[in-house]
């Protein structure tokens, strides 16, 4: 867990998700998460029928990918809220990364929290989750 | 989506954490879980998304037997939309807008929770990258054997018109 006498306003934490993301990574989290729309698993249908150029992640890829960002900064069992927007589909040999940063210090229900924006950005830049985290923290 | 027993089982949580790329020890390792000061295995923050497994009715799994399934077999999809139903036919299909996630109690491997869905806002938006866009929020409670509500997850899905430009 952070400790308040260590983090101040405006700290960042970024780390690299994925490099390349490969087609089985999305089929991986289709048989984890039960999504199994063919729209991240099934090219053919997914070209042919939906008329995309090709499948493309879940958005709950992108989020749990962007979890783990997360949870590797503020500690194990610390947040008490998350939320994103997807502003961007994520394809098969993208690379993604996702910055944190510390947007607020308080009491929450008399515990001490930090509030977090976050973004996660593929290799052109292009944001593809915004969103934001409320963690507890250690006074 | 009602789901009355979401299993949270330790095997699961360490398949789902591999799909995001995790491999913090506190999704896999008992014994060091058990170390920890959370006692025990604890699933990833986007985890309760996976309570569509325990969900008898899910759209997006493949009855057994596969019938009526829209994904591409002999043919590149499995159901025929109708012509002239427009939107594009295929194309107008549901996509995941936003997605927000309230902890309110730990969750732990071992514990089973029940879930219950109910619709929240929804309004309309037009778009240049893919026509016009539906918006509708869900809102689910899952709550433990105990009976205490734990997680909220709130979904916005977007129906769009045509498949969005990339």
């Amino acid at each position: 867990m952070l400790k308040e006498n260590e983090i101040n306003i405006g700290d960042t934490h970024t780390a690299t998700l994925v490099e390349d993301l490969k087609r089985t990574q999305i089929v991986q989290y289709a048989g984890a998460s039960g999504d199994y729309n063919p729209l991240h698993t099934d090219e053919i249908f997914t070209t042919q029928v939906a008329g995309y150029p090709s499948v493309f992640a879940h958005g709950m890829l992108s989020m749990g990918l962007t979890g783990t960002m997360l949870t590797d900064y503020v500690g194990d069992g610390a947040l008490k809220k998350y939320g994103v927007r997807f502003t961007n589909q994520v394809w098969p040999g993208d690379t993604l990364k996702s910055t944190t940063t510390i947007v607020g210090i308080r009491d929450q229900d008399g515990e001490r929290v930090v509030d977090l924006e976050v973004v996660t950005t593929n290799q052109n830049e292009v944001p593809v989750v915004t969103g934001n985290a409320t963690a507890k923290i250690e006074s | 989506m009602a789901v009355d027993k979401f299993l949270i089982e330790a095997s699961h949580i360490m398949m789902f954490a591999r799909s995001v790329g995790d491999s913090n020890p506190i999704y896999h390792d008992e014994e060091y879980a058990k170390s920890s000061e959370l006692g025990g295995i604890i699933p990833p923050p986007t985890f309760a998304q996976s309570s569509a497994q325990f969900d008898p009715e899910y759209f997006l799994r493949p009855k057994v037997g596969g019938d009526g399934w829209f994904g591409s077999g002999k043919e590149a999809t499995g159901s025929k939309p109708s012509s002239g139903s427009g939107g594009g036919g295929g194309a107008a299909m549901g996509l995941h807008a936003e997605q927000h996630f309230e902890y309110h109690l730990p969750v732990k491997a071992g514990d089973t929770l029940s879930a219950t869905t109910k619709p929240g806002k929804a309004w309309e938006k037009e778009s240049k990258r893919a026509g016009k866009l539906k918006f509708s929020e869900s809102v689910t409670e899952y709550r433990n054997q105990n009976g205490e509500l734990v997680i909220t997850a709130t979904g916005v899905g977007v129906q769009t018109e045509r498949a969005v430009d990339s």
